[in-house]
């Protein structure tokens, strides 16, 4: 039987001649100290790429690209299709796997100096398999035709108006004609199916392939200096003299994580499920907040809190920016230290970008900027604020309510959060001061003299004066006191 | 000792007949991938030129005037002009008609000037308000707050034969030729 198999072993490979070069990819020398747990990162997002790769076609045996009937289609593979909503979720999680493998990968391969000399055309490709993963999440978000995929196309069409003189064209080239319909799901169907990933698997080859021609990224130790002069002839020397075969020295720990991996995606898909679809992509149904995925949360966070002057220069430069740096940093940086123990700035770099996309990320999760479109008919006012009040500031709560004030400030911690808290408004501004700002508004607050009678404003404002902290006197106008002759004691707290 | 025809090394300039018609071919072959390079050109970039001309706007009636009361802000829907089979609801546009007056009218598009979201009215407090990045804009359309740098989308109108029409078919978008074409400028914060 065994000599059996060998033969028929041996007539494939005469013919193919791949048995050779595969035991030596696989038996090349590494680094001893490569075999860590940090370098399993990229095998991991190969893993998840061909998991994703698997379920995307899959999905494709029952989704339909077609504006009309994407949704529907999507629905049926949740609820109708054995299975399918379980297909969904691990695409789903996959995909937020792959974006967060890729990006950690990166994060390890920038702190552990492997971009430098000799594997700098290896980092520029992982830079655009980078774009190219995050192409892939937008344009998977897209096909999960609902409303989030059509208003987040309108975003993407406004921020991509924005190029001067060339925007209008570049948007119907997005969405395929004049507005968001059956032609702009075909296209990023076509994007997100064949094109993006037909590149991805070529640069992933490509990465791959110039990982064992150059060789994996030795541990680096502080003072061990890259030299493009001697960097070849020291790699020899830790691989060819000291180094052990990446199968099955190093590997190993490559197959549990990736296994680890797989299995968390799995674990994520039958705890959480499928993501959406939301509601139907009728852009009638206006009653709707769209919301990106989470990997484009601190974009949306980003786009509410910039001033507007700034938007959109940051918009159009700011990626070009970010790109060309990814892409220049090992031709500006290809010698040198690689050890993150001597290299301070490039762990602060990797600190304050972390925490800038975190906190963004973390701000968009209850979007402060946002109207709460709703508070003023769903969150009452709290009773604290109208125990003991006149039936003129009971009038103003009212108002207040009716008025939508509720939707931009808070009371007793609802409504929204667009504008200041308004629980102790009465210490900040005085009288003259809340009306004002109620009837010309300004500091980001239109303004409502048009749509407030005298009455309704003074009743307003009478609720507004309540709105202070026991024990401490609400702001009141000096020179107006003596101005008007009924000086009043200042009461001492 | 005989004398052997001495191999004389072609000139590196000299052409020979393959390395001529290899040349041919090459220069064949570009030829075929200009000719097929037209139409497929012609094709992708047909969403371009299309609407070059404004060949994607028409006139589209949203309703009776009486169906718009005098001094009051409604929503109403239209169906794009431009169609295509598998759009589905997707052609389906939403739209804010603000009847002022008579025949005076504002029919404001339903995307944020900002980023494209969906603006909703508040009737109660006169203010469109966004819902994704908190943009506000009066009953006039004009910029209140927040992050838009203008007021909201304005579809051209006439009244014909009591019916509210209205110049449509492209989606708004900040930098779209709809903003041209009404002759609208950016408001002033």
């Amino acid at each position: 039987m065994r000599m059996m198999i060998t033969r028929i072993g041996q007539w494939f490979d005469f013919r193919l001649q791949l048995a050779a070069p595969v035991r030596e990819m696989a038996e090349h020398p590494v680094p001893r100290n490569t075999a860590s747990w940090w370098y399993v990162f990229g095998s991991a997002a190969l893993v998840v790429f061909i998991l994703q790769l698997v379920t995307g076609i899959l999905l494709a045996l029952v989704y339909v690209p077609s504006g009309a009937e994407a949704w529907s289609s999507l629905q049926a593979l949740n609820h109708a299709v054995t299975l399918g909503w379980f297909v969904r979720a691990m695409h789903g999680w996959g995909s937020n796997f792959m974006v967060a493998i890729v990006l950690i990968h990166m994060v390890q391969v920038f702190l552990f100096g492997a971009y430098k000399f000799p594997r700098e055309l290896t980092w520029t490709i992982g830079v655009f398999l980078l774009l190219m993963t995050l192409g892939m999440a937008f344009s998977g978000q897209v096909l999960r035709f609902d409303q989030d995929a059509y208003w987040g196309l309108g975003i993407g069409a406004s921020i991509a108006s924005r190029v001067p003189i060339l925007g209008p064209a570049i948007v119907r080239l997005m969405l395929g004609g004049p507005i968001i319909a059956g032609a702009t799901l075909s296209r990023f169907f076509t994007l997100h199916v064949f094109v993006i990933p037909g590149l991805l698997i070529g640069c992933v080859c490509l990465h791959v392939l110039m990982v064992l021609k150059l060789g994996i990224n030795e541990w680096p130790m502080p003072g061990r200096i890259v030299k493009r002069a001697t960097y070849m002839s020291d790699y020899h020397e830790l691989t060819k003299k000291n180094g052990a075969p990446f199968v099955p020295y190093a590997i190993w720990k490559d197959m549990f994580f990736a296994a680890f991996i797989i299995l968390a995606v799995a674990a994520c898909a039958l705890y959480f499920g499928p993501f959406g679809p939301t509601g139907r992509p009728d852009p009638t149904i206006i009653q709707t907040a769209p919301k990106p995925d989470y990997f484009f949360l601190w974009l949306y966070a980003l786009l509410s809190l910039l001033p507007p002057s700034l938007e959109t220069p940051a918009l159009l430069i700011g990626p070009v920016v970010v790109i060309a740096g990814l892409l220049l940093l090992p031709f500006l940086s290809g010698e040198g230290e690689k050890s993150w123990k001597r290299r301070p700035i490039a762990v602060l770099t990797v600190m304050m970008i972390a925490i800038t996309l975190g906190t963004f990320t973390h701000l968009a999760g209850y979007t402060p900027w946002s109207p709460h479109m709703s508070a003023w008919s769903g969150d009452p006012v709290p009773e604290q604020f109208i125990h003991g009040t006149t039936a003129l500031e009971r009038q103003g709560a009212l108002i207040f309510q009716v008025k939508q004030c509720r939707n931009c400030h808070s009371l007793g911690e609802t409504g929204g959060q667009r504008g200041p808290s308004l629980d102790s408004v009465a210490v900040r501004l005085t009288q003259d001061q809340l009306i004002r700002q109620v009837i010309q508004g300004g500091g980001n607050m239109p303004a409502y003299g048009k749509n407030l009678s005298p009455a309704e404003t003074t009743a307003l404002v009478a609720f507004l004066e309540t709105l202070h902290p026991k024990g401490q006197t609400p702001a009141h106008d000096a020179a107006r006191d003596v101005a008007l002759g009924d000086e009043k004691p200042v009461v001492q707290p | 000792m005989s004398t052997k025809p001495v191999l004389v090394p072609a000139s590196e300039t000299a052409i020979s007949r393959r390395g001529f018609f290899m040349k041919l071919g090459i220069l064949f072959n570009g030829l075929a991938a200009a000719v097929v390079a037209v139409p497929i050109v012609g094709f992708l970039f047909s969403a371009i030129t299309r609407g070059r001309a404004n060949g994607y706007l028409s006139w589209v009636q949203l309703g009776k005037v009486a169906d718009f009361p005098e001094g009051e802000t409604r929503l109403a829907t239209f169906r794009n002009p431009y169609v295509m089979p598998t759009d589905g609801k997707t052609a389906d546009t939403a739209c804010w008609v603000r009847h002022i007056a008579g025949e005076q009218f504002q029919v404001f598009a339903i995307n944020c000037a900002h980023l494209g979201c969906p603006v909703r009215w508040f009737q109660q407090s006169g203010l469109f308000m966004c819902p994704c990045h908190g943009g506000a804009y009066y009953s006039d359309g004009s910029r209140a707050s927040g992050p838009p740098e203008r007021g909201l989308f304005e579809y051209p109108y006439k009244i014909e034969n009591g019916l509210v029409t209205i110049q449509a078919g492209e989606l708004p978008t900040p930098g779209a030729a709809m903003a041209a074409l009404t002759g609208e400028k950016p408001t002033c914060a």
